[in-house]
């Protein structure tokens, strides 16, 4: 009997013990957790403090955590002084029409692809895949060459041509139309319907779930190009919104004047923080596919 | 099923896709094949009807340059640490994300934030938060307005500020900088793939080694490990070879100069090399240098495929 009451505290005690364990480990688990967060998203809110200060209060040696005083003309003064302006419409030009032209080729190619029986397919594909193994560097240094020789240096020609085509994206969308059953596409063949209404019909609908994923992937990557237009379009008038970034932004004395600095910075993150905001589901789906980053 | 005579058709639809191909992808391979094996080929006097002889003059040049070794021991170094750095922090978050459900998808959003941003930008957010405005390490008498947030953060918990980054740093305190900002944008790519690859695992086997009485140190190095090896396989080749084409980073905390400004060009990179030389006209070079990168992203792949296929199992 005694033995028997002993063995259920014994018993009690444990499991007690276990739920202590447990609540300190999953207190420690979100501790951990949320420090990381915090230094995840420290930076942002730096970004923004120092953005909104004076240049005096930024040069604070006690740094104030929320601005004495709100400037709002940081962001007016950067904008003007990266003419950030004419960036913004470049990048959105670039973006809009490289991106239309990408798809459009995408689809063509990746229906080619996954629906079509042509001699040497396969082998073509697998060409097409080993060239992303190849660092863009490689390519970047005849493209460079052969861009001047035709001409096109400080153009947007120059920012949307070489570019276009993306085996990835090709690929991408190739998976995706091979998940759509061939009895659809045999289907409408008997039914006399052509290959481009299907594919406009039937294909691109299914597949927009991946055509979304690449036209974000496809923007962002205009909107963070930065080595290939300040090579090649590097005159102002060309430039893309991330080569404004690097401008100087100095105030009187000729130090770099943080605050605008920053209210740049920021001007340039919102786009893509409405984007992640609004898109989410596309960016970490396509990401969890592919990481490429832009 | 397709008949033979449809064969053109495919070719159509190929056609704006292969023509760009060609002109952008596949001659680049054969023409930076080639002026990396013209010695010292330089694309100005090539136009100017100077002819160059075959060799491996330009693979010799770039790797017995001082300034080539240079951006190799940086990009090596970077991605010796910031891979396996970021890779185990990316593991502890997903494991310990996986385990939590309260604010789990909240935390999950924050995480993927640092992705959809832009490296220059936010490296520059980095850079001001080290940056230290005044002089520093420099004149007698020196005034410092502001130390950096950063630095202001170690001086509240009793440490001494640091010269991270400003001229007259050291170059280990200007590589722990590039390490924290590598490792903040890398992890939410990996945080994303493990914790995708940690909802898949079957939950059985955990639940087997509770009734077993297993620890949770020996679940995790023998389960979780395990059964996610394909994806940290994954996580690690693609971090190694995005680090082995590190740049805009360097640009966004140092800018141009690639380095503090008493030593500039001391944290450039390989990709950082190669268009320095493309931007001097050194195109036999650039070219090298790039086929050099390619050599080593191909022979990283291919031991990695090999550890995968050796190691990778459940």
């Amino acid at each position: 009997m005694a033995t028997r009451t002993m063995k259920e505290r014994n018993m009690s005690d444990i499991k007690n013990s276990q739920r202590i364990v447990k609540i300190v480990i999953t207190t420690l688990i979100y501790v951990f957790l949320i420090a990381v967060a915090i230094s995840v998203l420290f930076p942002f809110y730096w970004m923004i403090n120092s953005s909104l200060k004076s240049l005096g209060e930024y040069r604070l040696t006690v740094p104030t955590f929320f601005p004495k005083k709100i400037i709002w003309g940081n962001y007016a003064e950067a904008f003007n002084a990266a003419n950030l302006g004419t960036l913004f419409l470049n990048t959105l030009f670039v973006g809009l029409v490289s991106t239309a032209l990408s798809l459009v080729i995408t689809v063509l190619s990746a229906f080619a692809f996954a629906r079509l029986e042509f001699k040497g397919k396969n082998a073509l594909f697998a060409a097409l895949l080993a060239t992303m193994m190849i660092p863009g560097e490689l390519f970047t240094i005849t493209n460079y060459q052969t861009v001047t020789h035709l001409g096109w240096l400080n153009s947007y020609t120059v920012l949307i041509i070489p570019m276009l085509v993306s085996v990835f994206y090709i690929y991408l969308l190739r998976q995706n139309f091979l998940q759509i059953p061939n009895e659809l596409y045999l289907a409408a063949k008997v039914d006399g319907t052509s290959d481009l209404k299907y594919l406009w019909k039937v294909m691109i609908p299914l597949a927009l779930p991946t055509l979304i994923s690449i036209t974000i992937l496809k923007m962002m990557g205009s909107w963070n190009a930065y080595i290939w237009p300040r090579l090649v379009a590097n005159d102002g008038a060309h430039s893309l919104i991330t080569n404004g970034l690097r401008n100087s932004f100095t105030d009187t004395s000729g130090d770099v004047n943080y605050p605008v600095q920053m209210a740049a910075v920021a001007l340039v993150s919102l786009p893509l923080f409405l984007v992640f905001i609004f898109l989410r589901k596309y960016i970490m789906k396509g990401v969890s596919r592919s990481g490429i980053k832009g | 099923m397709v008949e033979g005579k449809n064969q053109w058709k495919a070719w159509i639809y190929l056609l704006p896709c292969l023509i760009l191909l060609l002109i952008f992808t596949v001659y680049p391979i054969i023409n930076t094949v080639r002026m990396a094996f013209l010695n010292g080929y330089n694309g100005m006097m090539a136009v100017g009807g100077e002819k160059f002889s075959f060799g491996v003059k330009n693979f010799v040049d770039v790797i017995t340059y001082k300034e080539f070794l240079t951006c190799l021991k940086n990009t090596m170094l970077l991605c010796v640490i910031t891979v396996p750095v970021s890779t185990l922090l990316a593991l502890l978050i997903a494991v310990c994300l996986n385990s939590i459900k309260p604010l789990n998808r909240l935390l999950q959003t924050i995480y993927f934030i640092p992705y959809v941003t832009n490296s220059i930008a936010i490296g520059m957010v980095f850079a001001a938060m080290f940056n230290i405005v005044g002089s520093f390490f420099g004149t007698p008498n020196e005034i410092v307005t502001t130390a950096g947030i950063i630095n202001n953060i170690i001086e509240a918990f009793g440490g001494t500020k640091v010269n991270w980054i400003n001229a007259g740093s050291t170059y280990a305190a200007n590589m722990t900088v590039m390490v924290i900002y590598i490792v903040w944008n890398a992890l939410p790519f990996k945080i994303l793939i493990l914790l995708g690859g940690l909802q898949s695992v079957n939950k059985q086997y955990y639940d087997a080694a509770k009734i077993d009485g297993t620890s949770r140190s020996r679940t995790f190095w023998r389960i979780t490990v395990p059964l996610l090896s394909p994806m940290i396989a994954y996580v690690i080749i693609t971090g190694f070879i995005g680090g082995f084409k590190e740049y805009s980073s360097i640009i966004g905390i140092f800018g141009e100069t690639l380095g503090p400004a008493s030593a500039p060009y001391s944290l450039n990179t390989m990709v950082g090399y190669i268009y320095r030389s493309l931007s001097l006209g050194n195109e036999g070079k650039a070219s090298a240098a790039a086929i050099i990168l390619f050599g080593i992203i191909l022979v990283v792949t291919l031991i990695q495929l090999y550890v995968q296929k050796k190691r990778v199992h459940y």
